[in-house]
C-alpha cells in the first residue's frame, strides 16, 4: 500500500488506542487511589464506573467555556494547545511491538522509526515547559503565575537528571533508534535472565532506572513533585484560570506525558517487547494463563458477590477476560499481539507505580524538590554516567 | 513563470540565512527593549548556523554542523551570562529601554 | 518535489516569525517567535541531512535558552515598549535599505554560486549522531573541551551577577 496511506492509517489507530487509554488510565486511576484509601471510587456510572471518564468528558464539554476578562487572549488560547501538541506527538516514535504483517501488507507497530529517537524524546520534554510557562503568565493571576514558574523551574531542573541517566544505557547500547535500541535487549543470559538494559552488560543500569523514574516523576509533575499543581497549595497553580476544554487539555498533556514516560523507560530499560523468560519455557502462555486467572477469579466471585448487581457484571467480566486470553492461542493473532501484551505489561507496571506513589507519598516543599535535583539526583548521575563509560571503555 | 524545480537550488537557503541576518540587525538597531535586542542577536546567529548547514552539505562533510554546535553552545553560554547582565541593569536601574540606560552619554 | 514545497512552506514560516520578532511591541510575542523561528529552522535543518543538528537546536535553543528568555522576561515583568519618536533615518529609509541589502545579497549568491544539484531530503548521510560524535571527539577535542571550560565560566558568571547583595 502507499506509504502515505498506511501512515495516516495507523495514525489514526494510534491516535485512537491513546486517546482510549488515556481516559481509561484516568478511570484506573481513581480506583486504585480510592482502594488505597480504602474506599470504592466511581462506582454509579456504569458498571464499577467503567463509563466514568465518558461522563467526565461530556461534563467538560458540556461546561461553560469562561474566557475572563483580564487575561491575554492570545497565549491564553495557545497555552493548552502547546502543552497537548508536545504531549501528544511524543507517541510517534514509540514502537509497540515487532515487525508484523496483515495479510499483504507489511509494516512495523511504530509510526516513524527515527535515527535519532532517543534525542527527539527530550526535545519533545523540553519544549513541554512551554505550555506550563505561558498558562501561568497569560492568566494574569499571581498564584498561576507562582504555580507556572515553579512548575517551569523544577521541569528544566530534572531535565538534566533525565538526560544523564538516558545517557548511560545508550552508551552501551551504541544507538539513539527505539527499534535498535529494543532489539540490542534480545536475548538471555544462562538461559532464563533476560538481557535487559538493568541486567546488562558491564554494569547494570539499575540506578540509572531509578534517576529516570525520580526525574519522571518531576517531569510529569506527578506526585511527590506536584505542588505547582496542588490543589491545597497554590489554588490550582497554573491551571486556575481555565475551565472546560482547556482545564481538560492540560490533563491530557499530563497523563499523555506519563503514558510517554512509562513507555521510553519500558523501551529503555526493561527490554521493550521481549518476554521475562525464553520461548522455550513457555512465555507464549503467559498472557493465557494470566487472563484465564482473571477470568476464573472474576466468575468465581460472581456467584457469591457482594453487591447485588455484581451477579452479572462479574460473570460477564470474566467470559470476556476468558475470550481475550484464548485470542492469544490463536497463532496469526498471536504473533501481534505477543509482543503489545509484555510491551502493555511493563509500561502498565510503570504506570501503576506512578499511582501508587501518589496515593502514598506526601509532597514535597518546593526548595526542598530543587535541592534534591541539584546537590543530590544531578551528582549521582553524573557517577553514574562516568561508572558507565569506564567499565563500557574497559570492556 | 519558471517552472518549480525538482529540487531545492543551494542559493534559497543562503538567501533564507542573508534575509535572517537582516533582520535580526534590523531588530538589535531599531528596538529599544534589552531583551529584544538580545533576541535579534540570536536571530542573527541562527541565520549563520543556517550557513554553516548549507555549505556543509555542498562540500558533503559534516565539519560545517560541528562549527553550527560550537556556535550554539557559545550562544547558549552568552545567553547566560547576557540575561544576567539584563538583571542586574534592571536592578539598578529599574527599566528595560535601552535609550534610559544612558548616564555616561555627553 | 515535494522537497521544494516544504522548504519554502518552512522558509515562509522562518521569515513570518522572524518579521514579527522584530515588530512587536511586547517582548514575550517576540520571544514566541523566536521559538518558531527556532523550531522551523529545526526542520530545515533536517532536510539539509543535519539530523543531530536538528535535534540539537530543538533541544538546546528552542528548549532551553529560550525557556531561560521567557523566564528572565517573566520575572522583570516586561511590559510593552515605549514608542518614542525616531529618526528620520530611521523611519524612512529603514525599510528600503533593508530590502536593497537583502536584494543585493541575494543577487550576488545567485551569480557567484556555481550551478549545481539542488538539495534532496536524504542527500547527506553524514549528519547522524555516530559521525558527528566521531569528529567531534577526534578531530575537534580541543575546541569541545575548550567549550566547557567556557560553559563552566558561563555559569559562575552567571551565578555571581545574579545573586542577592550581601550586605
Amino acid at each position: 500500500m502507499n506509504f502515505f496511506v498506511l501512515s495516516l492509517i495507523k495514525a489514526a489507530v494510534v491516535a485512537f488506542v491513546l486517546m482510549t487509554t488515556l481516559a481509561y488510565l484516568q478511570w484506573i486511576e481513581r480506583k486504585v487511589i480510592a482502594h488505597i484509601q480504602l474506599r470504592v471510587g466511581p462506582r454509579r456510572v456504569g458498571p464499577h464506573g467503567l463509563l466514568q471518564p465518558l461522563a467526565d468528558v461530556i461534563k467538560l464539554l458540556t461546561k461553560e467555556d469562561m474566557l475572563p476578562s483580564h487575561v491575554n487572549k492570545i497565549f491564553y488560547f495557545l497555552a493548552p494547545f502547546i502543552a497537548v501538541f508536545f504531549a501528544l506527538i511524543a507517541i510517534s516514535v514509540i514502537p509497540f511491538g515487532t515487525e508484523i504483517s496483515i495479510g499483504p501488507i507489511k509494516t512495523a507497530m511504530q509510526l516513524a522509526d527515527l535515527n535519532i529517537g532517543v534525542l527527539f524524546i527530550l526535545g519533545l520534554s523540553g519544549m513541554g515547559v512551554y505550555g506550563v510557562a505561558l498558562a501561568g503568565w497569560a492568566s494574569n493571576n499571581k498564584y498561576a503565575l507562582l504555580g507556572g514558574l515553579r512548575s517551569s523551574a523544577q521541569m528544566i531542573s530534572y531535565e538534566l537528571p533525565m538526560a544523564m541517566a538516558i545517557a548511560a544505557p545508550l552508551l552501551m547500547l551504541n544507538t539513539l533508534s527505539f527499534r535498535q535500541l529494543v532489539d540490542a535487549q534480545a536475548g538471555y543470559y544462562f538461559g532464563f535472565v533476560p538481557r535487559w538494559t538493568i541486567f546488562q552488560g558491564p554494569f547494570p543500569q539499575i540506578f540509572s532506572f531509578l534517576l529516570f523514574l525520580v526525574a519522571a516523576f518531576a517531569e510529569t509533575n506527578r506526585v511527590p513533585f506536584d505542588l505547582p499543581e496542588a490543589e491545597n497549595e497554590l489554588v490550582a497553580g497554573f491551571h486556575t484560570e481555565y475551565s472546560s476544554m482547556k482545564f481538560a487539555s492540560f490533563f491530557m498533556a499530563e497523563y499523555a506525558n506519563m503514558v510517554t514516560v512509562s513507555c521510553v523507560a519500558t523501551l529503555l530499560f526493561l527490554g521493550g517487547w521481549h518476554p521475562i523468560f525464553p520461548a522455550e519455557y513457555g512465555s507464549k502462555f503467559v498472557p493465557t494463563v494470566i487472563f484465564l486467572i482473571g477470568g476464573l477469579i472474576s466468575i468465581y466471585h460472581g456467584l457469591n458477590p457482594a453487591r447485588a448487581f455484581d451477579r452479572i457484571t462479574l460473570p460477564i467480566a470474566g467470559i470476556v477476560f476468558i475470550a481475550v486470553g484464548a485470542a492469544f492461542l490463536i497463532p496469526i493473532v498471536a504473533t501481534i499481539l505477543l509482543p503489545l501484551f509484555w510491551f502493555a505489561a511493563k509500561a502498565g507496571v510503570i504506570l501503576f507505580l506512578y499511582i501508587w506513589v501518589r496515593g502514598t507519598m506526601p509532597r514535597f516543599r518546593y526548595d526542598q524538590l530543587m535541592r534534591f535535583a541539584w546537590t543530590f539526583m544531578f551528582p549521582i548521575a553524573v557517577v553514574n554516567l562516568f561508572v558507565t563509560g569506564l567499565l563500557v571503555a574497559l570492556t | 513563470m519558471p517552472q518549480i524545480p525538482t529540487s531545492v537550488p543551494l542559493s534559497w537557503y543562503l538567501i533564507l540565512s542573508a534575509i535572517l541576518f537582516a533582520l535580526g540587525v534590523a531588530g538589535f538597531l531599531f528596538r529599544r527593549n534589552i531583551i529584544t535586542v538580545f533576541m535579534s542577536i540570536e536571530l542573527m546567529l541562527n541565520g549563520v548556523n543556517l550557513s554553516f548547514i548549507t555549505f556543509s552539505y555542498k562540500q558533503g562533510q559534516n565539519d560545517g554542523h560541528i562549527y553550527s554546535f560550537f556556535v550554539m553552545v557559545v550562544a547558549a553560554a552568552e545567553a547566560a551570562v547576557g540575561l544576567a547582565i539584563i538583571l542586574t541593569v534592571f536592578k539598578n536601574r529599574q527599566t528595560l529601554e535601552i535609550d534610559e540606560v544612558s548616564s555616561l552619554k555627553n | 518535489m515535494e522537497d521544494v514545497i516544504l522548504f519554502l512552506f518552512f522558509a515562509a514560516f522562518t521569515v513570518g516569525c522572524a518579521v514579527n520578532l522584530v515588530l512587536q511591541k511586547h517582548p514575550i510575542s517576540s520571544a514566541l517567535s523566536l521559538v518558531g523561528v527556532m523550531g522551523a529552522l529545526g526542520l530545515i535543518y533536517l532536510q539539509l541531512g543535519g539530523e543531530f543538528i536538528a535535534m540539537a537546536q530543538l533541544i538546546v535553543y528552542a528548549g532551553a535558552i529560550m525557556v531561560l528568555f521567557i523566564f528572565v522576561i517573566m520575572l522583570l515583568n516586561a511590559g510593552v515598549e515605549k514608542g518614542k519618536t525616531r529618526n528620520l533615518w530611521v523611519k524612512y529609509a529603514g525599510l528600503p535599505l533593508l530590502v536593497a541589502l537583502i536584494g543585493l545579497i541575494a543577487y550576488i549568491v545567485q551569480n557567484v554560486l556555481p550551478r549545481g544539484p539542488g538539495v534532496n531530503f536524504g542527500a547527506f548521510q553524514h549528519g547522524n549522531a555516530y559521525e558527528i560524535g566521531i569528529k567531534l571527539f577526534e578531530t575537534y577535542l580541543l575546541p569541545f573541551e575548550v567549550t566547557s571550560v567556557l560553559i563552566l565560566v558561563a555559569i559562575v558568571g552567571a551565578i555571581v551577577l545574579a545573586q542577592k547583595e550581601i550586605k
